[in-house]
């Protein structure tokens, strides 16, 4: 943020409308390469509108998204996406790394077989999640923990520079969440910027660097210790007005 | 047992009738396998029906009754894909009101004609023993066009199928793809209908897959078991046809049906009996739920 360079992710005055509804008006974000930012907000609060719309899958009504200083198409490619689990179709027949292949289908391109570098950056992400060893197991027969890996490994595969991950800590085991919480640190520490959505304070006060109170727009940013403001808190969860109506 | 199966070759009308049976087996095999694992099975249907007015249609002005079918078939496929982008529409809902439709105006448009019962029976149900040399030449070339589609596509197809947002988050054509899974689902319908009818290509589309998906958890291994299956099911079931004179159509579907039901019970590790052979544990259960 104090950064005098462009950050990796900029986000300003973003603003969305979904069906008539405003998701998100006027959001400000930035995420500074080697860092892991927490979006935090209630259900509905435009965490998950905010990633899509990094993403370019819905419109801006207002606003911009900018990737290294720069929009468009060679920006969406310096970013990764990890979707909730239930978004991906479990149930289709192909093992581990053929599913994080997946991940490369753009760079490989139409009517092209994977080649050397695609092999390699898939065997990379099975390493960097811990997944080598399940390579070749379908991923109907994966637990909740193995699935996010493969989320991530995925993502992993094409090379981003930007990681946008939501609700990676949902419904998973102690273990990966360990895991996922050291290879995210990792990964930041190379020099990616990451941005995720999650509903564990806990989780977000452990792991990130810095974390986005959101709710329909960024109130609040700062370090983790802005989880215990309650103040704060109250104000992005909505609770504010909640309590100035009661009273 | 060696007339049995050397017998039927002897005349030309069966000879035809197997090299129809096999390549329609066979390339329905493939292509229901994305038609089974992207849960397509009702779209196809609401095709497969919607094709009939135009081969209504093309019947009464006495046109090409396949490309009929085809621009029928492919015009409700577009929308399908169109209105089907919209999240907030119910699909199903669309489709079950548009195909009715469909079949009704085949009906209406049929009976205008005389001999119209005989003509409609061969709509529905097909005439395999009537196809002519150049039929069976046509359906093998677009067949193998089909195929080479499916497969030149393939990794894309995989990718939009595992995950449509992140596919379209990367930069995939999303709609372009399932538009052209879409052409091909209602050209391998058409290209089927002369033999097989309008009821009975469902099965040979669908049947195939289901089966093969029982028995593997590779793309390619369900690719290759699905045709093979299609394609066996499909001659096999002409024997019995011809052997008991039987109606051919139905035959072929039957013999599929009891492949499938067979393997329900049999597969070696997702089937009936080794699911009650095996004691229930945590991955068995895990794919047991999707």
């Amino acid at each position: 943020m104090a950064d005098s360079a462009d950050p990796l992710l900029r986000v300003t005055g973003a603003t969305v409308v979904l069906g008539g509804r405003t998701a998100l008006e006027k959001a400000d974000l930035s995420v500074d390469a080697g860092e892991l930012v927490g979006l935090i907000g209630p259900n509905g609060a435009g965490k998950t509108t905010l990633l899509r719309a990094v993403l370019g899958l819905v419109p801006l009504a207002a606003g911009a998204v900018t990737v290294e200083g720069g929009t468009g198409r060679r920006a969406g490619r310096l970013i990764g996406y990890v979707p909730q689990r239930h978004e991906f179709a479990w149930d289709f027949p192909i093992d581990i790394a053929g599913a994080v292949l997946t991940g490369r289908t753009r760079q490989m391109g139409w009517l092209r077989r994977p080649g050397a570098a695609d092999r390699e950056a898939v065997q990379q992400a099975l390493e960097l999640t811990g997944l080598t060893d399940l390579r070749r197991r379908p991923i109907g027969e994966l637990s909740g923990g193995q699935r996010q890996r493969v989320l991530v490994a995925r993502a992993l595969a094409a090379g981003p520079r930007i990681l946008l991950l939501d609700e990676p800590f949902t419904g998973v085991d102690v273990p990966t969440q360990e895991l996922l919480n050291e290879l995210f640190g990792r990964l930041a520490a190379e020099g990616r910027a990451l941005l995720m959505t999650t509903h564990d304070l806990a989780a977000a006060a452990r792991t990130c660097h810095r974390v986005a109170l959101i709710n329909r727009t960024v109130v609040a940013e700062g370090g983790p210790d802005l989880l215990a403001d309650s103040d704060q808190m109250l104000r992005a969860f909505g609770l504010d007005r909640a309590i100035g109506a009661v009273a | 047992m060696i007339e049995f199966l050397t017998d039927p070759w002897q005349l030309p009308f069966m000879q035809r009738a197997f090299a129809v049976a096999a390549v329609i087996g066979l390339v329905c095999g493939v292509i229901g396998v994305y038609v089974v694992l992207r849960g397509m099975a009702f779209i196809g249907d609401a095709v497969a029906h919607s094709a009939f007015p135009g081969v209504a249609l093309a019947y009464a002005f006495e046109g090409n009754l396949l490309l009929g079918g085809a621009a029928a078939g492919i015009t409700t496929a577009v929308l399908i894909a169109f209105v089907s982008q919209n999240r907030r529409l119910k699909e199903d809902t669309v489709i079950g009101v548009f195909f009715a439709f469909a079949f009704g105006l085949g009906i209406v448009l049929v009976s205008t004609r005389d001999s119209w019962t005989t003509d409609l029976s061969s709509f529905l149900f097909g005439q395999v023993l009537a196809v002519s040399a150049a039929d069976v030449w046509t359906v093998a070339a677009i067949g193998a066009v089909l195929v080479l589609m499916v497969l030149a596509i393939g990794k894309e197809l995989v990718a939009v199928s595992l995950d449509r947002e992140t596919a379209r988050a990367a930069g995939l054509p999303v709609f372009r793809l399932d538009l052209a899974l879409y052409v091909v689902v209602t050209t391998t319908i058409v290209m089927s209908l002369e033999a097989v009818g309008n009821i009975l290509v469902l099965a040979l589309l669908i049947t195939p897959a289901a089966t093969a998906r029982m028995l593997t958890e590779r793309l390619w291994a369900m690719t290759l078991l699905a045709s093979l299956i299609g394609c066996t099911g499909s001659v096999a079931g002409l024997y019995v046809s011809y052997a008991y004179d039987l109606a051919a159509g139905g035959s072929v579907v039957v013999v599929l049906t009891g492949l499938f039901v067979l393997t329900w019970c049999l597969a070696p590790r997702h089937g009936l009996l080794a699911k009650l052979l095996q004691r229930p544990d945590p991955s068995a259960l895990a794919s047991a739920g999707r």
